[in-house]
């Protein structure tokens, strides 16, 4: 069962997606009015701007804090982890993590595996890697439980199918589960929600993320509405949870404004329905929770990030999904046009990171820099201002060191030419005077096609003559130069 | 090299030269615009609580078991899961018992594996105890132990929780304070803020999507 990503089937590339994208009428709509209702969420949410901009700095201080001393704050995550019963494992690739998520399940000889929501595990595209090895793994989430059975990808961080609309919703557990049609929502949530009991409690090992893991107690913090986090935490015997190395944060504390701040910018929440913290695996005494938890750090592309300081602001990400919301590119395109694990704003400045920068070089310019994004990242990320770096770390020469992983993919020696050309006549007067003359003089060979610009619009012809040679004219006729 | 000692070697790497910042958590960030004078602190939790679909009861400590039969015989549920080894549970018990209530009490007395299918599948409803509320955010906080055991209060399709009045904090940050959570936490610790809920369906907002579809907050103003 290999997951495919509709759009990208068709167009290997982002703008050929992109054209597809604006076409579908449907598709469109579909995320117009999920991201106004979004948007109009988290505005409701954050009725006084003082306590919001107070949060946004403080949630911005605690992540910088916390990657000021990452290395330390994972070693005494691990030791609080250990000291707690949880085993710890590391992992600098997607294949090292999927060969210790393997190894654990086929020590218990599982077959059968439940997943809460968790990008991390997208990332390592585990569902795919533990298929090919007979283990059967199950999205539980419901707008992942419906990408998954139309063998789709997510296409939003926090809404999964929110490309999808009820009837096709109806349309696809009809063919696929051999139910009766329904665009009732309730009922298609009562269909998921019977599958899916069944699974939780049949399942050899729970999947899930990670939303914060606290140094000082040794807890991993989920936040969650639909209640597949915790039955995936705690009906089946083993509990997996896999994270990128920068989810640590230092102290309890610290989780108090950073859900409020990931709650409220997600979905416009106060709260979501459950905040599940984890800080082992069943003890003796007790009744029920896994006998075993695993907590899986990846690495995958972070430390490289994290090498750069600019970049490294990338990390503070609490996956909240506000800029995707908010980011006028991504409401028109749709997630899948971007062809990676995470889509808008957030996925332009990350998968550079992971995939390189030349596997995605199109994502850095799909972009207005209109701003959005920055300003409503609940931990502050300029994110536009990553934009523009990746805009320069593509162009640069490759030959020369490599700031960011597959830089210099859009390089070119002609435009370099060009570049160096301009800035010569823009930079000797002489030089700049004949040109224009010339310019004017001989403006009816003025090319007529000018690539992509004369597709649309018709092409530029130099004026008759020069603003400076009018207002010099002008100056002489009416009596000399101003003094 | 091992995949730990890579990661590390490079964020040390990175990290050279550089100092920590110094923590800067501004405490009164999470806490004064979440004060509340104790007598709102009730109303503010049950009109958070309502606005996402919760029932909120106000009651004493002496009628509550009264309205727990009420609320199940208005339903036609005919088994509720509680702890016969709390206080609460062998006040219900002997209320019930005294009331020949017809409804069956359930007992989480033996590990999950024991008894998995039933509690999946024949469970209607459970009472659970909490360790307080959080008037900010319509919140109740919830310890589960061997009594009261982490699925108890997710798995059955309607769940009754007995919140005391006066163990209903502001907000969170001052009842981790106040309780010391940093210096331990039990194996599992939820916030609970009502019963299961998805949008992932058009952002059409559905109840019951994994856990209970009902939740229902009895508040003992007694207590
Ligand atoms: S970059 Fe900021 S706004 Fe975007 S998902 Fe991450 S935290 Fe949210």
């Amino acid at each position: 069962m290999s997951q495919r990503i509709p759009v990208t089937e068709l167009t290997p590339d982002f703008r050929g997606r992109a054209e597809e994208a604006l076409a579908d009428g449907q598709l469109r709509n579909n995320f117009r009015v999920a991201m106004d209702s979004l948007m109009t969420k988290r505005a409701n949410a954050f009725p006084d701007a003082d306590e919001r901009e107070g949060l946004r700095e403080l949630g911005n201080r605690i992540k910088a804090g916390a990657l000021s001393r990452l290395p330390d704050l994972l070693e005494q995550l691990e030791q609080k982890l250990t000291e707690n019963g949880v085993k710890v494992h590391w992992a600098e690739t997607v294949e090292e993590a999927n060969s210790l998520v393997h190894g654990i399940i086929e020590a218990r000889k599982g077959s059968q595996v439940v997943k809460g929501k968790s990008m991390v595990s997208e990332e390592m595209e585990m569902n795919d890697y533990l298929a090919e090895r007979g283990v059967e793994c199950l999205e539980s989430d419901m707008g992942e439980y419906i990408v998954q059975l139309d063998n789709e990808k997510p296409s939003h961080i926090i809404m999964p199918a929110i490309h999808k609309n009820a009837r096709q919703v109806s349309k696809l557990f009809h063919d696929k589960l051999g139910e009766p049609e329904t665009e009732d929502v309730n009922q298609l949530i009562q269909i998921g929600r019977r599958t899916l009991r069944r699974k939780f409690m049949e399942a050899d090992v729970g999947v899930s993320g990670v939303n914060f893991a606290i140094a000082e107690t040794g807890t991993l913090l989920l936040v969650e509405n639909e209640g597949n986090g915790r039955m995936s935490t705690t009906a089946p015997p083993v509990h997996i949870a896999v994270t990128g190395i920068e989810k640590v944060v230092p102290n309890l504390r610290d989780v108090v404004p950073l859900v409020s701040l990931l709650t409220r910018s997600a979905l416009g929440q106060p709260i979501t329905t459950y905040v599940n913290l984890i800080s082992g695996p069943r003890k003796p005494d007790e009744l029920d929770g896994p006998e075993e938890v695993h907590l899986v750090l990846l690495d995958n592309g972070r430390t490289g990030a994290f090498a750069d300081a600019q970049m490294r602001q990338t990390l503070n990400c609490i996956r909240c999904g506000a800029c995707m919301n908010h980011c006028p590119v991504y409401t028109r395109v749709g997630g899948h046009t971007y062809g990676e694990v995470y889509p808008g704003p957030i996925g332009k400045i990350i998968t550079p990171h992971m995939a390189g920068l030349d596997k995605v070089p199109d994502h850095p310019s799909a972009s207005s820099l209109c701003g959005a994004c920055g300003e409503v990242c609940p931990v502050k990320i300029p994110i536009p201002e990553l934009l523009q770096r990746l805009r320069q770390e593509n162009v640069k020469n490759p030959e020369q060191t490599q700031q960011v992983k597959g830089g210099g993919a859009k390089y070119s020696r002609t435009e370099r030419w060009i570049w160096r050309g301009w800035q010569m006549l823009n930079t000797r007067p002489a030089l700049y005077r004949s040109f224009l003359w010339a310019a004017t003089r001989f403006r009816a060979l003025a090319p007529k096609k000018a690539g992509p610009w004369t597709e649309n619009h018709s092409a530029p012809v130099p004026a008759r003559r020069s603003l400076h040679d009018l207002a010099a004219r002008h100056l002489d006729q009416n009596g000399g130069r101003p003094s | 090299m091992s995949a730990r000692a890579n990661i590390l070697g490079k964020l040390r790497n990175s990290l050279a030269g550089t100092t920590p910042r110094p923590d800067e958590f501004d405490e009164r960030l999470v806490t004064a615009p979440w004060r509340y004078a104790p007598e709102d602190r009730i109303d503010r939790l049950r009109s958070l609580m309502e606005a996402v679909h919760t029932e909120v009861h106000p009651c004493r400590s002496d009628n509550w078991p009264e309205l727990v039969a009420e609320l199940l015989n208005k339903r036609n549920l005919t088994n509720l899961l509680c702890a016969p080894s709390r206080e609460h549970g062998r006040a219900l018990q002997a209320h019930f018992e005294a009331t020949e209530q017809k409804v069956e009490l359930l007992a989480y007395d033996q590990p999950v594996e024991a008894w998995k299918e039933e509690l999946f599948w024949n469970v209607e409803a459970s009472l659970t105890g909490t360790l307080g509320g959080i008037a900010a955010t319509g919140t109740l906080v919830l310890w589960p132990d061997r009594h009261e055991p982490r699925l108890m209060s997710l798995v059955p399709p309607v769940h009754i929780a007995l919140l005391k009045a006066s163990e209903i904090h502001d907000n969170l940050y001052d009842m981790m304070v106040a309780q010391d959570w940093a210096a331990g936490l039990p194996t599992n610790v939820l916030l609970v803020s009502g019963p299961s809920k998805t949008a992932d369906i058009e952002q059409v907002l559905a109840y019951g999507a994994h856990g209970p579809r009902e939740l229902i907050v009895l508040v003992l103003e007694d207590a």
